[in-house]
């Protein structure tokens, strides 16, 4: 396992490190939140352990706690994790390779966070030591700080009043802005967002995110890798650079955060 | 919220994340495919940041984590580092609360 931490570069070392700490204080308050909500403190842990998906937690205890059935709590929290179907796919590469154990447990680590570090990494060599490595780094914090925060069970505060709910999407920006660097993924991420943001009205929890795929139209006459046309602006460069990232590629905003009529 | 239904949780979000690495094994995917999915996955993170700036419990999130987020994007263009992205897009959207944006 020593390789796998010596091929993170110290960029993604601080941004791991930095994740955790985020994740960590998110999990404190997630642990409180359950026990304060009159949760047994093993059900938070638990959850944690076996599911380890932040806002499919949030979603289940939430259902159950404003009164919900502990169907729709289970059925809500699923339905948010189905993006970790094709998030399985997109990494898969990188948890392969050994036994049917450490296939189980890279599968445990697959979440938003670590599938944005994997798969824009640029050097398909580090790829699987980025994953591991935030993978495991994260399990830890996460559950270190839900197991606190429902031990603690005092109201640890509202993690709003300190604009973490702003962080989750921030983190993902660093990440994820720089590898639009094509402009038919540009063109896919902006209709992908359009569609998931306009359709939060209609369809429920979890299943806009997955109807962004239909963003995706906007690859179908090429495969991807015979992209090279370096679209509406000059690509500072190459694709294939081996970079670490975050190297932060000069790129126009390609996906506005908000469309004004995208206020539901 | 009783064992079984956590338990239930546990193995429907396994099943998701398992079939990717499990269907990898047994059918080799093209490396065109491999750029599709990392393509679908990097569209589902894209189509993540706008909901999860936008949107919260079905409505409109409020501008502070809006404004935050959108200072995030400036900054990851400019190539700011990416603690000071994150801990710049936090901060902002704190004050803006502090003093009385929702």
């Amino acid at each position: 396992m020593r390789s796998v931490w010596r091929t993170v570069d110290r960029e993604r070392a601080r941004a791991i490190a930095l994740l955790c700490v985020a994740d960590g204080l998110v999990a404190l308050s997630f642990g409180a939140i359950a026990v304060g909500g009159g949760l047994h403190w093993w059900i938070p842990v638990l959850l944690s352990l076996v599911v380890f998906a932040g806002g499919a937690q949030f979603a289940a205890v939430g259902t159950v706690l404003s009164g919900g059935s502990v169907v729709a709590a289970v059925a809500t929290a699923l339905l948010l994790n189905t993006r970790l179907l094709p998030f399985s796919f997109s990494v898969s590469e990188v948890i392969r390779g050994g036994g049917p154990l450490r296939l189980a447990f890279g599968a445990h680590l697959v979440t938003d966070e670590t599938v944005a570090l994997a798969i824009t990494e640029p050097e398909a060599k580090r790829r699987s030591g980025v994953f591991w490595a935030c993978g495991i780094a994260l399990f830890v914090s996460w559950n270190i700080g839900v197991a606190v925060g429902a031990v603690a069970g005092a109201r640890i505060g509202d993690t709003d009043s300190l604009g973490l709910d702003a962080a989750f999407p921030a983190v993902l920006v660093a990440l994820v802005l720089p590898a639009l660097n094509t402009r038919r993924i540009r063109l896919s991420a902006l209709l992908g967002s359009l569609v998931a943001v306009l359709s939060t009205p209609f369809l429920a929890a979890g299943l806009p995110v997955l109807a962004s795929l239909t963003g995706l139209v906007a690859l179908a006459r090429r495969t991807p890798s015979a992209e090279s046309s370096p679209g509406p602006f000059p690509d500072p460069r190459p694709e294939s650079s081996p970079d670490p990232c975050p190297d932060l590629s000069p790129e126009p905003p390609t996906h506005p955060p908000a469309a004004p009529e995208s206020r539901p | 919220m009783p064992l079984l239904a956590i338990l239930v949780l546990a193995a429907g979000t396994f099943a998701f994340r398992i079939a990717g690495p499990l269907l990898a094994g047994r059918y080799e995917f093209s490396e065109s495919a491999q750029n599709w999915m990392t393509s679908a996955a990097t569209t589902l993170l894209a189509a993540l940041i706008a909901t999860s700036a936008l949107i919260q419990d079905g409505g409109f999130a409020g501008w502070a984590r809006f404004t935050g987020v959108a200072v995030a994007v400036v900054l990851v263009l400019i190539k700011a580092p990416f603690p000071v992205v994150v801990i710049a897009a936090a901060a902002i959207t704190a004050v803006l609360r502090l003093l009385g944006i929702a």
